[in-house]
Parts: C-alpha cells; structure tokens; sequence
C-alpha cells in the first residue's frame, strides 16, 4: 500500500480532531461546575469537529462531497455554540448558582425552583458557612 | 490491517462512553440536557466517518446532515419547556 502526501495531512488533522473530542470528554467528566462543564461541552467539541471535517475535505479533493462538508462545517459552527447558549441562559434564569473558588460544597449544581424539588433551606446554609470560616 | 478512518471512529465511540456518567449521576435536568447534545454531536462525526470506511460518502453525509439538525431542534424544545413551563410562547 503506498502512502500518498494527502494521507498523512488527512490523518494529521484526524489525530488533532481526535485528541479534541477526547479532551471534551473528560472536562465534562471531571469540572467542578456546570457552567465549566459547559465550556468543555461548547467549544471543545465543535473545534474537534472542524479539525476532523477539514481532514476529510482535504482528502476528498475537489467534488460534490467536499461541497457537503463545508456545508454541515458551517452548520455545525452555527449550531453548537448556539445551542451551549441557550443552555446557561435557561440554568442561570432556573438558579442554578455558579461556583466561586474556596467554597467547598455550598450551593453547587444546586436550583431552588419547583422545577427541581428542593426548598431552599436558610438554616441549614447558615450553619454550614459558619462552619466553613465565613 | 484497519484503515485510517475505522480507527478514529472506535476512537471516537471510546470518546463519548464516559459522557454517561453525567447522564446518570449529573444533579438535575440541565447536566442531563447537555450530555444528550454532546452524545448527538459525536455521533455525527461518526456517521460521516463511517461513510468514508465504506466507499459511499454521499449518502451518509446526507443522514448526518439531517441528524445535526434534529439534535438542535430537540435540544431547544426541551429548553424551552425546562425554562418555561409551557411550549408555546
């Protein structure tokens, strides 16, 4: 099998894509917040996603497919960070508190709204800041 | 041996296991609403991928196209309910 010089830039392009899609993966594992999740979530994966499609245009050459995919890239650019959007703004309007560094597990990932099922419980929270140092 | 674009897409497919766990432990809706997105975003790298192992590019870039855009549409209706009670307004 000869290796031609469009192979490796495509599989180069691949590779980063790749190691992208797997950085994205693990922020929206391991991030302390939803809202850093969600910034793992956004831009993470539509830049993996426009690495790889790159990739393949270059592979593909001057066609009909190439066309498609700069179609769904742009799409694809418009789409996810449209939708990361839409996300925080109907969290942030729900209560869904962000998190500040020294706290350590007041008020993280939590909604007081009857959407969630949880009535905010004044004393308890008092208690544990005065626990925590204030 | 397996070529180039068999191998991303098993990358690929190892790439979105771990996003599960937010969908099952994740507090409440929102962490939920957000590993579906990332579960259908990935999926369509991998459908576009799978049409290049196979020789036929041109039909599978027509499914992840329309696939792209149905993940958008439900993400923004489930919103829309989450945020205000009601569909239509």
């Amino acid at each position: 099998m000869e290796i031609e010089i469009r192979t490796i830039i495509t599989g180069i392009f691949v590779a980063m894509g790749i190691f992208l899609l797997i950085v994205a993966s693990i922020g929206v594992v391991r991030l302390p917040d939803f809202y850093s999740r969600m910034h793992a979530a956004g831009k993470a994966d539509t830049m993996g996603q426009t690495l790889i499609l790159v990739g393949l245009i270059i592979y593909a050459g001057f066609s009909l497919v190439s066309i498609k995919l700069i179609i769904i890239m742009g799409l694809i650019y418009i789409i996810n960070p449209t939708a990361t959007h839409f996300l925080a703004k109907a969290a942030y309007v729900r209560g869904v508190k962000p998190w500040t560094k020294g706290e350590s597990g007041v008020e993280i990932d939590t909604c007081y709204d009857e959407l969630c099922y949880i009535k905010p419980d004044r004393e308890a929270a008092a208690t544990r800041e005065e626990k925590l140092g204030g | 041996m397996y070529s180039m674009f068999e191998i991303a897409a098993f990358v690929i497919v190892l790439a979105a296991v771990p996003v599960l766990y937010r969908l099952l432990v994740g507090p409440f809706v929102f962490n939920r609403i957000m590993a579906v997105n990332v579960l259908g975003t990935k999926t369509v790298v991998i459908v576009i991928l799978v049409g290049f192992v196979y020789g036929r590019p041109d039909i599978f870039l027509d499914i992840a196209v329309v696939y792209a855009l149905i993940n958008f549409i439900a993400v923004l209706a489930f919103l829309r309910y989450v945020e205000t009670g009601r569909l239509d307004r």
